[in-house]
């Protein structure tokens, strides 16, 4: 089952990649983001099987971590709609220079 | 549980939430309508959760549950409504055909090095030291045991440090999210 789910996660990174670098809502990069995040934490516990537990609190800390990022990543999101009206993207380059 | 027999119930219901978590996910990431989209992500989490549970990490399994899919996907959606981004806009969400190619040819490019990396046996390499049995995981220390000893003893640097960031994050939204009070 090792090998299936190294699979599944790798596959599931891969569609989290192209989301982030298709779509243009912020808020659907943000949730593939989440996706990526999800498919690390299905490696860490797959292999958490074989080499002892440790692998599951570092999938308690990505949690952590994940939970923080969307915290402060929706304030800031929520931040940019009420300057600009918009989450798309395309619109967003105030750091383009 | 790797050259054992797999029990036919086991294995079919693996690959059953496999393939519900793979599905949930391409639709996830093909949805135009964001309420649609975090639905299936959630989806894909419970199906994740499931996994996890047959994977012999119940704990995560349910913190998969009660974290990703009931606290973080509640404020992607609260926000989504709260923000009406609901319906999707007039334009396409999906980045022109320079965008499309790109994304597409590092998917490509990052599943044929999951190949590559499978076909010279880095799996089988993987599987050098020995397998713990299930009994030496959940038998004496029962689900959290194994989990909460590392966590205080050898990572508990990292567990406070987890704390102070989960203090930077709410202080981080509490100022970005409020009002500037002298606005331009």
């Amino acid at each position: 089952m090792l090998a299936e789910s190294l699979a599944l996660s790798a596959a599931l990174f891969a569609i989290g990649v192209v989301g982030v670098l298709t779509r243009r809502n912020a808020m659907i990069v943000f949730m593939c983001v989440e996706l990526m995040l999800n498919a690390v934490n299905l490696s860490f516990v797959a292999l958490s099987r074989l080499y002892g537990a440790t692998g599951q609190v570092f999938v308690i800390f990505v949690m952590t971590v994940a939970a923080a990022e969307a915290a402060v990543g929706l304030a800031i999101v929520i931040a940019i709609f009420r300057h600009k009206k918009t989450v798309d993207l395309q619109n967003i380059n105030l750091l383009r220079g | 549980m790797q050259n054992e027999f797999v029990p036919l119930f086991y294995g079919f219901h693996f690959y059953l939430f496999g393939l519900i978590a793979l599905a949930s996910a391409i639709l996830f990431v093909t949805r135009k309508s964001p309420v649609a989209a975090a639905l299936w992500l959630v989806q894909t989490m419970f199906a994740l959760a499931a996994l996890y549970i047959m994977m012999d990490a119940q704990f995560v399994g349910v913190m998969q549950i009660l974290v990703y899919a009931g606290a973080i996907m509640v404020v992607f959606l609260f926000v989504i409504m709260l923000l009406n981004l609901g319906h999707p806009d007039e334009i396409s969400d999906i980045r022109g055909t320079w965008g499309r190619v790109i994304a597409g040819l590092f998917g490509i490019a990052l599943l044929a090095e999951v190949g590559a990396a499978s076909r010279n046996a880095l799996v089988p390499a993987l599987q050098l030291p020995q397998a713990p049995t299930d009994g030496a995981i959940n038998g004496t220390a029962g689900v959290i045991g194994p989990i909460a000893g590392p966590m205080f003893k050898e990572y508990l640097l990292a567990f406070e440090l987890t704390s102070v960031l989960l203090l930077v994050a709410v202080i981080g939204a509490v100022v970005l999210g409020k009002k500037s009070s002298n606005a331009r």
